[in-house]
Parts: structure tokens; sequence; C-alpha cells
């Protein structure tokens, strides 16, 4: 068990720098997810951190010890690639114990310790297969079993559940998250896609183009976005951003808060006149495409709710004073922030 | 945890003992000795071969003295190295020439299934595969004076013998004449250099894009205006790389002309540069002059190494 | 469009087929006529020579192998084969994984200016060679051409090898790096044996390659007992003038069909390699 944290670590491939001076710290026991968009520089943190990558500049610290510039199996950890990386040629049992291979560890040992880490992920009986012979599935857990079974400091997970069809992937985020809190050691997890992040992460770190935008629980993330970035980001149809008509700030709302309302303006109420182009019935919610001005902007209506705003028609929209954030229209940050945790 | 911690050495340990994880050591560790295979065995003798051609070194006297192009200027002179200069061109263009257009031929028919298609392959990789001297001893059985059975296949047809096309005597006597043994010259090279062009073309022609024939199928092209308006265009560059083979193996040979025709008949009428170098060279212990005839390859060398670094490019950026 | 091919399309391709294999095979299949020959068949000129005018007899073969020096042209072929390949294993399966993996940007330009190595011909370096191995002491022994042979066998390999790593995911040595072994030993424990096939495919490839080279052992080596199949076949089984031509093709078709079968196999890697990878054979 053991904290990770960076200092300033910053990797640059040849002009482009890849991570630009992060700082985070990972708490023991912690699930922290690196989310952000392809080329944020992710996985070249996480590959900064396991030793895969050698840092430009900056100090990475694992459970007190600098591990700036120890070799990977040197700094007690494990990683789960997106391939999840088995080795073709050797059979289940042999894949997971290989890392203990590696500490000589006595025969009668390793066995008792394979045994248990397989049982905990409940694959017992593919023990004699070779890789190739596993679904997914299947190997996703192995991979698991495999960072387990020499019980490290930290968990370094790199997409691991993105070779997954959609079905399983749901279940797969309750095993994983499950898994980790059975065995309470810190991960930190990388994915670009947000339905994970937000389900199974302690916190979230937003990263993009090398920097963490924004660092904090799903909720912070999701209602207090610290960027414009963040708040586009993060939420599936995302924050929708009108302008002032003065133009120097954006006024952020999540569509499921946008609502239509009848009648006069009231006190703690923005209105809108929103003019629907499109209606998309998703079964458990509608969503309303369409117009504020020149902004594109989106509604998303309950199944439970009763109104409707049939397409090709203006109607009076509004959302609630606190349910807006504000952003600079310039530098694209929060102007309205409270203390955020 | 249930299961017991793993033993780690608990302080920092001192840098050496990683020097196997240290990429800046190990890359230069594992190429050192390729590199030095290479120096020492290809690079160095380059550069004696250029120094020798420069003096005037024979295997009795090892000394070597500096004369400029003088031994270049006396190779040159020799009718033998303009005639072994001359055969070397013609043969590699000849025979190239015309391994591009049976190579075309044989690739296209075994880029269509049909069955027995492995054996035929097979027989055909044949030239290739076996070792090239073994491969012109079969030749020159083949092209035997007295007994060759090419000779009785043309007598059975009627073309040799008394009154006919290729006239009076019983045997053709591929090897004794100049101009036929330079025909058997040039026929051993298409037959041993073929089989590498057509599995390249072949290589070539399957890398075409199924959906790219669908597509002229669909448009209704026909086997002729798919072949030269697809397949010629998309399979320039590896013929390319085909031929540049075919030019480096055929160019710089000298088995099949010391081995079939041993530079003549009578002498010296298919003499190569290569069988040239080592007549000269090695048999006639002229070591200057051997080495200055062999530096004559090198030019042609060069411009193929060109043109193979401009395919290999041009493969990256695809 | 298979199906449907028409009776002139077959016959066409039979009919081309047939021709080249006639043309590719002619050699081969007058060598295994002849082997069986009687003196006083084969040399008699009225003969219909496409046929046995006399019983076959394997009188021939036995000479070959009971008479002349084949048993140890066969031995030193071989044993100058087995070295080479493990010089040219030892050296390039490293070099490959180091022009591959470590050597960054400028891994794959050296790496082809090795393979261009290869282009550089005997014929070009065995008169400076010939110099070097009577120095070294070795002329006239198969030690010079264990010597000189990895000069053409491991530029061609390590191009060879370096197009197969490629093939094979980073992913898996780093995980063997994260799971407590070094850099050497995640090669030694997951590359190598995952690139078995690719390592097979150069042994097999650099001893073909040492099977066909005649110049350098024409030129290093001039007694009968140290030299090799290419040129003790060629060489000594001709007596003056005098061919033993059934012995001779017997000699030359015992090498030539299995060599050919044992390229057959990996034939796909070696024309990948030849054509730098623009086409995937």
């Amino acid at each position: 068990m053991a904290a990770v944290e960076t200092r300033n670590l910053t990797k640059q491939f040849d002009q482009v720098k890849a991570v630009d001076g992060i700082d985070l710290v990972c708490e023991d026991g912690e699930f922290l997810v690196l989310l952000g968009p392809s080329g944020c520089g992710k996985t070249t943190l996480l590959r900064m951190i396991g030793g895969l990558e050698a840092p430009t500049g900056g100090e990475i610290v694992i459970g007190g010890q600098d591990v700036t510039k120890l070799p990977p199996r040197a700094r007690k950890i494990a990683m789960v690639f997106q391939s999840y990386a088995l080795y073709p040629h050797m059979t289940v049992y042999n894949n997971i114990a290989f890392p203990l291979k590696a500490q000589k560890m006595a025969k009668p040992e390793q066995q008792e310790r394979v045994t248990w880490a397989a049982s905990i992920l409940g694959i017992d009986h593919l023990m004699d297969r070779k890789p190739r012979q596993l679904s997914g599935g299947q190997r996703q857990r192995v991979a698991l079993a495999r960072a387990l079974v020499r019980e490290p400091n930290v968990f370094l997970l790199d997409e691991p559940l993105s070779n997954l069809d959609a079905q399983r992937r749901a279940s797969a985020r309750d095993e994983l998250q499950q898994f980790q809190r059975r065995v309470a050691t810190t991960t930190i997890y990388v994915t670009h896609d947000q339905v994970e992040a937000m389900g199974m992460g302690d916190r979230i770190a937003v990263m993009d183009q090398g920097r963490i935008r924004q660092l904090g629980t799903p909720a912070d993330i999701y209602n207090q976005p610290a960027d414009v970035f963040v708040a586009t980001f993060v939420g599936s149809p995302p924050m929708n951003l009108v302008p002032t008509p003065d133009g120097s700030l954006l006024l952020g709302f999540r569509p499921e808060h946008f609502f239509r309302h009848e009648g006069p303006a009231a006190d703690g109420l923005k209105t809108f006149p929103f003019h629907v182009h499109r209606e998309e019935y998703l079964g458990a919610e509608r969503l309303y495409y369409g117009e504020i001005g020149e902004t594109r902007v989106v509604a998303r209506f309950p199944v439970t709710a009763t109104t409707t705003a049939p397409p090709g028609d203006t109607y009076p929209f509004a959302v609630h004073d606190r349910d807006v954030r504000m952003f600079d229209a310039k530098t694209g940050e929060r102007t309205d922030l409270v203390a955020v945790t | 945890m249930s299961a017991p911690a793993a033993v780690q050495p608990a302080a920092r340990p001192s840098v050496p003992r990683y020097w196997m994880d240290r990429e800046g050591i190990l890359g230069p560790v594992m190429l050192l000795p390729v590199v030095v295979y290479i120096v020492a065995l290809v690079g160095f003798p380059l550069v004696l071969a250029l120094i020798y051609s420069f003096s005037d070194v024979t295997v009795g006297d090892q000394t070597i003295n500096w004369v400029g192009f003088e031994t270049f200027s006396q190779a040159m002179a020799n009718p033998t190295f303009r005639l072994a200069l001359r055969n070397t061109l013609l043969f590699t263009l000849i025979s190239q020439i015309v391994v591009l257009v049976l190579g075309n031929i044989l690739a296209l028919v075994l880029s269509a299934d049909f069955p027995g298609k492995r054996l035929v392959r097979f027989l055909i990789l044949l030239p290739w595969t076996t070792p090239i001297a073994l491969g012109v001893i079969g030749w020159l059985w083949l092209l035997d004076g007295l007994y060759s059975p090419i000779d009785a296949l043309l007598r059975m047809i009627g073309l040799l013998g008394p009154d006919t096309l290729f006239g009076p005597g019983r045997n053709m006597l591929w090897l004794a004449q100049p101009d036929t043994a330079q025909i058997s010259v040039v026929l051993v090279h298409v037959w041993r250099t073929l089989p590498l062009a057509t599995v390249i073309l072949l290589a070539g022609l399957t890398a075409i894009p199924q959906d790219l024939r669908d597509a002229a199928n669909v448009d209704g092209a026909g086997f002729f205006r798919q072949l030269v308006y697809i397949r010629i265009p998309l399979l320039l560059p590896i013929m390319a790389v085909a031929v540049l083979y075919g030019i480096v193996f055929t160019f710089t040979d000298m088995t099949v002309v010391y081995l079939l025709t041993r530079g003549g008949p009578p002498v010296d009428s298919t003499q190569v540069l290569a069988s040239w170098a080592y007549f000269k060279g090695i048999e006639g212990g002229n070591l200057a002059e051997g080495a200055a005839t062999a530096v004559f390859l090198f030019p042609a060398l060069a411009g193929v190494a060109a043109l193979m670094l401009r395919m290999a490019r041009r493969a990256e950026t695809n | 469009m298979e199906g449907q091919r028409s009776l002139g399309a077959w016959a066409a391709i039979y009919a081309t087929a047939g021709f080249f294999v006639l043309f590719a095979a002619l050699p081969f299949a007058w060598m295994i006529l002849t082997i069986f020959k009687q003196d006083s068949d084969l040399y008699v000129a009225a003969n219909n020579p496409f046929v046995y005018n006399l019983p076959p007899t394997t009188d021939h073969l036995g000479y070959l192998f009971s008479d002349t020096l084949y048993l140890t042209f066969v031995r030193n072929t071989l044993i100058v084969a087995i070295l080479v390949v493990i010089i040219t294993v030892i050296a390039s399966v490293p070099a490959a994984y180091s022009l591959t993996r470590l050597a960054g940007r400028w891994g794959e330009g050296l790496g082809i200016g090795i393979f261009l190595v290869y282009l550089v011909p005997p014929t070009l370096l065995f008169i400076p060679l010939s110099r070097v191995v009577s120095d070294l002491g070795l002329k006239n022994t198969i030690w010079s051409m264990v010597l000189v042979y990895p000069s053409f066998t491991i530029p061609f390999c390590t191009w060879l090898l370096m197009g197969f790593l490629k093939s094979v995911p980073w992913d898996i040595e780093e995980q063997a790096m994260i799971d407590g072994y070094s850099r050497l030993g995640a090669i030694v424990r997951t590359v190598l044996p995952i690139s078995v096939p690719g390592i097979l495919t150069v042994v097999v490839f650099s001893f073909a390659l040492t099977l066909h080279e005649f110049v350098y052992a024409l030129a290093f080596v001039s007694s009968s007992q140290s030299k090799t199949l290419s040129t003790g076949v060629t060489t000594e089984l001709i007596r003056g003038d005098v061919f033993f031509w059934q012995s001779l093709m017997a000699a030359a078709a015992i090498v030539a069909l299995p060599v050919a079968l044992l390229y057959n196999f990996f034939l796909d890697r070696f024309i990948a390699g030849f054509t730098l990878g623009a086409v995937k054979g």
C-alpha cells in the first residue's frame, strides 16, 4: 500500500510536451481515474509512473520513495495494459506465476499465491489454457490476477475495458470496482470513457494537452466543472454554453436542468426563447436539439416529464440560477467558483 | 493481505545493478557484434579492394606500392576487360528484360487459383532454391556437346541434322561456339533469377486490394483493361524491386560463367567482370588488377542501392 | 470470378504453368533420369536419351558415397552451415532487437543500411578477403568460411528479424518489465520465445545461403579435404575433362531437393524481407 505522487512531471517528445508539469497526489488505497481525450497525455503519465517512459523532468514518489530513476521492476507496481499483454507462449497458470518467478519465490509458495489470486478473479478452471483460447473477459481477469498476485503497492490500469463489448463492459466495471475495494490497493486508472470514470473513480483527474484541468470527485467534476473544457468533455450531451449579451461570459447549464417554463420570469430563474429543431426519443429520456439565438443547445426531459416541445417552434425555456455555472468567454475559466473541494 | 509480502531490498539499490535496463547502454551493446562484423569483413575488405586497385600488389609481391590510376588503365587497356564489361552489361540487360516479361506472365498465372498450384510453385522455385553451382552443373549436362537432350529433341522434331534449320551437324555444340555459349549463359541467368522475380511480383499482385478488383469488375472492366489500368500501374514499384535484385545477382555473378564456359569458348568470349577478376586476381595472382576489375562492379551496385533506398522510403510513407 | 472461368482460360493457365514448370524443372528431371543410367546406355549417342535403353542401376549412387569425398563435402558443409547459423543468430537477434526497440528513429534507417550490405557481392570482396584469410592462417580450412560467411548472412537476417520483431507487440516485454524482470530478462523470457518462428526463418535462410555460396569457397579453399558441396562437387567430381555425370547429378539432386522443400515453408517471410516491407508476403 502506498501513495503515489508526481512533482512537476514533464515529458517532451520532440517539440511536443505530452505531459506538461503535472503535480498529482494519489492517496493510499484510492481509485484515481485519469480521464481525457486521446493524446491528452494520460497514458504517457501512467507509463512514467510505471517506469516504462523516462520523464524529461520532475519526480515520481511511490510510498515515500523517489523512484524516478528506478526501472519498473524496482517500483513494486503492477500494470494491466489495454491489450492485456498476456504472454502468448505461456499457460494461464504460468502467466499469473510469472511475476513470482521474477522474485525467485519457492514453488509451493508460488502455487499457493497463484491459486489465491485466481480464486479471487474466479478463473481457477482456466489454469491450463493458453491466452488465445480465452474470451476477452477471461483475458482481462487473467491480467488482473497476474497484477494482483504479488500484492503490488500500486495498480496501473490502462483502458482495461476498452477491448470488451458494450454489455460485458458494464458488468466488468462493477467487478473491477468491487475487486479494487476488496484488495484496497492504490489504483490509477486511465480511460477516455467518462462513464467508466464517473462510475468507478474515487476521484477523477481530467486531462487535456498534457495538463490536469481539474481534479475532484465525480460529483465535483460534473457539477462544478473548473473550465469550459471539463464542462464540455464530461457529460453526454455536454453542458450547454450560452454567451451573455455583452459576450464576456458563458453561461453553462446541463441539458437536464433546462426545462420548459410558461408564465412570467421569476426570481432565481433565467429564461430563454428556445427554438427546437429535432427531437430524439431515447426511451428513458427525450432530447431536444435547437438554438438559443445562434448557440446550439440541448434539453433533456426525463420520461416522467409530461411537457413536450415539438420541433419547428420556439418555446420559453428556463434554468434555475443555482444550476448555472459561469465561465470567462476568453480564458474558459470558471468565474463564479466558490470553494471546491 | 493473506499471502506473505514479497521480499524487496529496502535500501535504494545502487545504479550499476540496473545496467540491464539502461537503453542507452543495452542498445549499442546489442548492436555491436553486427557492426564489428560488417566493418571488419565488409567495410575493411571494401577499402582494401580500393587500395589494391591503386597499387601493383600481386600474390608474389604483397607490398602495396601506390601507382595511382596505372592499374586501372592497364586493366582497361586489356581487350578482354572491355569484352567482359560489354558482356556483363549485355547479359544483365537481356536476361532481366526477359525475366521481367516472363516473370509477369508467370506471376499472373500463379495469382489464379487452380488445382496443383502448390506443386507448380514448388517446381518453379527450384532454380532459386538450388545452390547455384549445382544448378549450373545440371545445365552443363543439359547443354553437353554430345549427349544434350535438347539436341535430341531438336533432331526428333526435325530442326537439327542434315538439311534442317539449325544445320547439318548432329549437335548444336552449345558451349563450344561463342554465340550459342553467350545465349546459354543468358538462358541460365534467366532460369535462376526468374523465380525470385516471380514470387516478388506475385506478392505484389496479391497485395492489390480485393475491393479495387471488385470495383473494377462491377464497373465492367475486362481482363485486359484491368491489367493495363489497375494491375500494371500498381505493380510498377514492386516490378522495380524484382528487377533490382535480378540486376544485382546477374551483374555480380561469376559462378555461371566460371562453371558453364570458364570464360570461353575458345577464350574469353563469355568472360564477365566478376569471372575476369577471379581469373586475373586469384588464378593469375595479379591482386591489383583483379581488384581494379571488381571495383567496376561498384557503380552499378551503388545505383541499385540508391534506388532500393528510395523504394524503402516510399514503403515507409505508405 | 473463379467459378465461371471458361475452358479456354483453364487451358491457358495450365499450358503456361506447364511451360514454366518444364523450363524450371528440366535440369532436375534430367539429373534424376541420368543418375540411374548405365555407362553403356548413357554414352551411346545413337540411343534415345529420354528412356532407359538398359536397366537402371544404382552403381553410380554407390560410387558417389563410397569412392568420392562426397560425404566429406557433406560433413564440411554441415559444420560450416551450423556454425554460421549459430553466429548469425547470436549476432542478428540482439541487433534486430536493438534496432527496432532501442534505437529510436534512426533504427529503421540503420536497419536498411545493414540490409544494403547484403547487396555487396562476394565478387567485389573475395580478392582482399583471401588476403585477410591467409594472413589469419585460415587458408584451405573450413574455418575461413565459418569466419567470412556471416558477413553476408547477418545483414539480411538482421533485416528479416527486424520485420518480425516489429510485429511483436511492445506491451508484452513492457509487461514483463513491470512483472519484475530487467529489460534483458524480459527479452530472454518473452521476446525470444515469441520470436521462435522468426528465428527459425533466419536459421533456414542463413543455412541456405551457406549452401549456395560458391565464390568465397572457391577462392579460399583448394585442398580437397576442406571443400564444401558447392565447390567440391563441381571441381572434385570432374577429373580433368572426365565428368562422372551420373554421380555428379546425384550429388546435385540430393542437395537441391531438401533445400527446396525447406525454402518453400518460409517463402512468404523471405519475400516480405526482400520487398523491404513494401508488400506483406
